[in-house]
């Protein structure tokens, strides 16, 4: 057991389980991380969390006053982070051809303006979104396994996950089983993940954890490690889809796992944050929560997402005031 | 006294005869005949200056609806009665509420009861005391309704007024006292930390006494959500005419919707439905008839409601009985122990 | 921290200064003396300069207050309290108190911008803690005003007649507020003296209390340094005292007065002890101990300056604080992203220096982030000492500054001892999951107030004050009328 991280898990992670993905051991074959009851031990051996506590340092980070060059700074770095998403049962071509426009060239009227990170999107509407983000450098991503309630066979999961991967996406966002998880069947959702990982094989993976739904924060701080010892690259807040989603406090228990986890083994985890993020306000709060609980090191697209639609706007609308000085208004701006 | 649906109501004032509903019944009088201050509540309800009745200029006239959820309908059965001076002169047409209004104003009393008793007691006081302000700043219209509709003297109007404003600031100060008073550690025989601490009971019906308009109202819905407990308040049938002011204070004074619901009508209708109501946990009967009330009392028993009856000499300084009425005692055990 | 593999690494992103104005407050060149209801030149002809630490630039020149300044003012509160505010119902009393609480909420910014540049403290602490809770003691206390006969004193406690009131210069505004809103409420009438280097929110305060039109005298406010503060304490018109500062003048104060009938209450020094346990919260403990010893640069009498860490963790826990502590923003007060101030004086910097080398030379091992000190003021980087040992110097007198002693424990008996192991007693925290284990040690802590999975938090509702030579008596709560009422 290593002695300086205060972590079972890290532990494990010792043993040999290192989470590193395509490479890693799988759940049967290890014995230390087979069961229910020996991943209890770990994920209830890890440090609990105060809720006042986590909610009161959310609350005070969210009084850095991000002013001027930072700010510019910051409303570029969130654009960069969007992950433009659309995931409606009444998405349509048209819709998905007007957010991909949108995603390769936020502000027509402004060139500078960075394109965003990823776009989301359904299974069935990702060869479409390929085609039309070819060449931009925009990633396609996709949610898979019975988005967004994970409800159903692990062999339907599956072929979820290998129709949106034929389909070309460059990431896939899966969900956990929320409620294999909150009934302690944690296995099954290890082994679920594990399985999705194998199948993904290099492709960007985010294991979105509904953190709605598993209601506490020490529940959060588990997945979140089920989640990282199971190979995600990412982890994710929430689907979207089930209110609240994300909120800071839930943010900064991911922020500070992702941190230990890399203090443990060495691998850099991202975190997502998605759902209920509007105003560019919010999206630099988050930013600040990023550089001072993970640290500067994921201050970038590539260790942090930002899944929303309408945020895009406000955070084009606040970076024209930074630049010009006055308060601009929603037409100047385009819905697609 | 016959029902008078809304849409039939006179645009101008007409002769209405009240008989045995006030004290010098059977008379009325004209509208250029009725003494300054009755023509005041009526141009202190349009937010005039005084002295409206003789004067070139139409006035605007104030209807009074209920207040239900934060909002002012009127009476779903569409039904309102005439609030009269003393002399029966027709001062307003009140909405009359109905069993139905009832069951909306425990809805949304019942609605607001998260909210309001998981406030912090610091900001329950805060809000209670923001309704003092604005009561302060209405003293003279509450005043002046209170000589028009109970027929006081001006200065008994204004020194009831000044107690019942010094009166909510009584309770707006007990929100974050009262558990330090009602609650206590106690020092069991075991290894145990044990507390007692006083929650709101919930939802608490109130029927309003007749008089005095505003101090009696004041002194029976105050100690109720000071204790973080909401309401749904009778009010006073012959007086609903401060009930309703106080209605709009609360409406632009930061306290939640639902957390007081005024229903203005007759408590010998309303009293039973909120006795019997399985969704309301307590009833102040202070307001209801003496002869109705062991039959309320009974009906209480339905689902076990708090009771609470007391004839208070409203010039008095309250105690905290009606406080601790609406409080459960909570007592929490939990072992000390390495 | 190990090296992370990654494919693209992060961004430096520095903040932008973020200043508030100093605009929203007129500090006037001369100030004098708050008695009768009036401003008036102090009788002794003599003044002083107020500064601010984060700069050494002069604010303002305040009044000092002589021997016969403080006959003054002692007389003007007695006659208010003999004619006025003495005999005034508790019910008009509340209002009174009602208003200033209100007033301050409405000129928080300005209180919170004056009281940033005097004492030093960042814009952050004084907008978000110090006015709120000094507005919410005023608020509280208002409220007991006319229900003294529901506080367990009796069915009609007394007031004591003049109050005469010491503070120091760490919470300005809340240390007068926790002073005089106990002692208003309860029918006293008061003599307020500040600290030296801190007058100015307490002027300020003044002018409140003039707009809220408490008769003339009832409030008094007296600015000067320790001499006016002894002259006020031993004057013999002056019924009860109440002092909040260091130990040492504590029992100075306490011998002064004894023998002559007056009521005291003190608030003197600690050496905290915050203990983390194997199983706390470690993100939130950490949290905890950063709010223990560094909230208010450490000027904090009940801050956790000795960290008890249990032996196991203690490594873990060290390493985390460690990177938790770079993230700390030390500078210009005003700025609304800085944590860390001034420090208060030139004579409280030389005394952390002082203990500071004294930990080196003991042998303890000294440790600070990066911090780049600004050039004009008084600062000192916040600093940690490891391998302490509980005979040393820094483990066991209060260093009023952001320096955290470290030691570990092996049990809770010996976490307890150790603790307790010290003539302090004003507070204490304990950081563990475990519920019983909470309750246990809260009951064997030998301190007024303890903090469980949480430290450095108040509420006029909650009694605070210490055992030992933490001093006497407490303020806030039930309890804290004792002090005020003839009971």
């Amino acid at each position: 057991m290593n002695v300086d991280a205060p972590t079972g898990a890290a532990g494990i992670v010792a043993a040999g389980v290192t989470g590193t993905g395509v490479t890693g051991a799988t759940a049967a074959g290890t014995g230390v991380v087979g069961s229910d009851a020996a991943l209890r031990q770990i994920l209830h051996g890890l440090p609990g969390v105060d809720q006042v506590g986590a909610h009161e340092r959310a609350a005070s980070l969210a009084t850095r006053s991000i002013k001027r060059d930072a700010k510019l700074w910051a409303l570029d770095m969130a654009v960069r982070m969007v992950d433009l998403t659309t995931l409606e049962g009444a998405d349509t071509p048209g819709k998905v051809r007007g957010l991909c426009t949108k995603a390769r060239q936020p502000d027509p009227d402004d060139p500078s303006v960075p394109p965003v990170a990823a776009v989301c999107v359904y299974p069935d509407l990702v060869s479409l979104a390929r085609g039309e983000l070819a060449g931009s450098g925009v990633a396609v991503a996709s949610v898979a396994t019975a988005f967004p309630s994970g409800r159903a066979s692990l062999a339907v999961k599956l072929a979820d996950v290998a129709d949106a991967l034929n389909a070309g996406a460059d990431e896939v966002d899966m969900v956990i089983d929320r409620g294999a998880f909150l009934a302690g069947r944690y296995a099954q959702v290890y082994e679920e993940v594990r399985a999705v990982r194998e199948a993904c094989g290099p492709t960007h993976l985010k294991v979105i954890l509904e953190t709605a739904e598993l209601a506490t924060l020490d529940n959060t701080l588990r997945a979140a490690w089920l989640a990282m010892l199971a190979g995600a690259d990412f982890i994710k807040t929430s689907t979207g889809k089930v209110t609240p989603a994300a909120t800071p406090p839930v943010a900064l228990v991911m922020l500070s796992a992702v941190r230990d986890f890399a203090e443990a083994t060495g691998r850099r985890v991202g975190v997502k944050v998605a759902g209920g993020i509007r105003t560019a306000k919010d999206a630099i709060r988050y930013l600040v929560l990023v550089r001072e609980i993970a640290g500067p090191q994921w201050l970038t697209p590539e260790a942090f997402r930002i899944g929303a639609s309408s945020l895009l706007n406000d955070l084009l609308m606040q970076r024209r005031k930074q630049l010009t000085g006055a308060y601009a208004g929603p037409d100047y701006f385009t819905l697609d | 006294m016959p029902d008078r649906p809304a849409a039939a109501r006179a645009g101008k004032a007409a002769k209405t005869a009240k008989p045995g509903k006030t004290p010098a019944s059977g008379k009325t009088r004209a509208r250029g005949d009725r003494p300054a201050d009755r023509a005041a509540v009526r141009a202190n309800a349009r937010g005039d200056g005084p002295g409206g009745g003789s004067s070139a200029r139409v006035d605007v006239r104030k209807t009074y609806k209920l207040f239900i959820g934060g909002a002012f309908p009127r009476s779903e059965s569409g039904r309102s009665y005439p609030a009269a001076g003393p002399d029966g002169a027709v001062l307003a047409h009140v909405a009359l509420a109905s069993r139905k209004d009832v069951r909306d104003a425990v809805v949304a009393a019942r609605k607001a009861v998260a909210g309001w008793a998981g406030a912090t007691a610091y900001n329950r006081g805060q809000v209670l005391y923001r309704v003092a302000e604005l009561l302060q700043g209405r003293a003279a219209q509450f005043a002046a309704e209170s000589v028009a509709n109970e027929g006081v003297s001006r200065a008994e109007a204004e020194r009831q007024v000044a107690e019942a404003i010094d009166r909510w600031v009584w309770y707006a100060g007990w929100p974050d006292k009262i558990a330090q008073v009602a609650g206590a550690a106690n020092p069991v025989a075991g290894p145990y930390f044990n507390f007692s601490v006083p929650e709101p009971t919930g939802v608490v019906a109130l029927i309003a006494p007749a008089a005095p308009g505003l101090l009696g109202l004041v002194s029976v819905l105050a100690p109720v959500i000071a204790t973080g407990n909401t309401a749904v308040v009778v009010a006073s049938e012959s007086a609903p005419l401060p009930a309703v002011t106080l209605a709009e204070v609360l409406a632009t004074s930061d306290v939640p919707p639902g957390v007081v619901n005024i229903l203005t009508g007759r408590a010998a209708e309303l009293a039973p439905v909120l006795a019997a109501h399985m969704d309301v946990n307590a009833i102040d009967l202070t307001g209801a008839a003496a002869a109705d009330r062991a039959e309320l009392a009974r009906l209480a028993a339905g689902n076990v409601k708090r009771v609470f009856t007391a004839d208070d000499d409203w010039a008095a300084p309250p105690g905290p009985a009606r406080m601790l009425a609406f409080l459960e005692i909570k007592t929490v055990w939990h072992p000390i122990g390495v | 921290m190990a090296s992370v593999s990654t494919t693209t690494a992060g961004a430096e992103w520095e903040y932008a200064p973020a200043p508030e104005s100093r605009e929203i407050v007129t500090i006037r060149p001369e100030y004098g003396l708050f008695t009768g209801g009036e401003f008036a030149a102090p009788l002794s002809g003599k003044h002083f300069t107020t500064l601010n630490p984060a700069s050494e630039e002069p604010l303002a020149s305040v009044a000092e207050a002589g021997e016969a300044d403080v006959d003054r003012a002692v007389a003007s509160a007695r006659k208010a309290y003999d004619q006025a505010w003495g005999r005034m119902p508790g019910r008009e009393r509340a209002k009174y108190l009602y208003r200033i609480a209100r007033a301050i909420q409405e000129r928080a910014r300005e209180f919170a911008v004056l009281e940033s540049l005097d004492n030093g403290k960042p814009i952050k602490e004084s907008r978000d803690v110090d006015i709120p809770l000094a507005a919410a003691h005023f608020f509280y206390h208002a409220g007991w005003a006319d229900k003294l006969g529901y506080a367990g004193f009796g069915p009609d406690p007394r007031p004591l007649g003049v109050a005469g009131q010491v503070i120091p210069w760490n919470f300005p505004l809340l240390m007068a507020a926790w002073k005089l809103a106990p002692a208003l409420a309860t029918g006293n009438t008061c003599v307020l003296k500040p600290a030296e280097t801190t007058p100015l929110t307490a002027l300020l305060l003044a002018e409140v209390i003039q707009e809220a039109e408490l008769p003339p005298g009832t409030v008094n406010i007296i600015t000067g340094d320790g001499s006016a503060g002894a002259g006020l304490v031993g004057h013999p018109g002056v019924n009860k005292i109440a002092f909040t500062g260091s130990t040492e003048v504590g029992k100075e104060i306490q011998a002064a007065v004894a023998g002559t009938g007056k009521k005291l209450t003190l608030e003197l020094g600690g050496k905290a002890a915050n203990v983390v346990f194997d199983d706390a919260p470690l993100d939130q403990a950490v949290e905890g101990i950063v709010n223990g010893i560094f909230f208010n640069q450490g000027h904090v009498c009940c801050a956790g300056s000795r960290l008890l860490l249990a032996e196991p963790i203690a490594d873990a826990v060290l390493d985390r604080l460690k990177q938790r502590l770079a993230t700390l923003r030390l500078g210009d007060p005003l700025d609304k992203n800085t944590d860390i101030g001034a420090i208060n004086s030139r004579q409280q910097l030389d005394k952390i220096e002082g203990l500071v080398a004294a930990g080196e030379a003991e042998g303890a091992q000294r440790w600070s982030p990066p911090c780049p000190l600004p050039a004009k003021g008084y600062w000192f980087p916040p600093t940690v000492f490891s391998g302490v040992s509980q005979s040393h110097r820094i483990a066991r007198e209060e260093i009023f500054g952001p320096v955290l002693s470290v030691l570990t424990f092996r049990t809770p008996e010996e976490a307890v001892a150790k603790a307790n192991n010290t003539p302090y007693g004003l507070s204490a925290g304990v950081w563990t999951e475990k519920g019983s284990r909470i309750l246990w040690m809260a009951q064997r802590l030998r301190a007024g107030v303890v903090w469980a999975n949480t430290y450095n938090r108040f509420d006029p509702a909650s009694p605070f004050g210490g055992y030992q030579e933490s001093g006497f008596g407490r303020e806030g709560g039930r309890a804290g009328l004792a002090a005020y009422l003839d009971a």
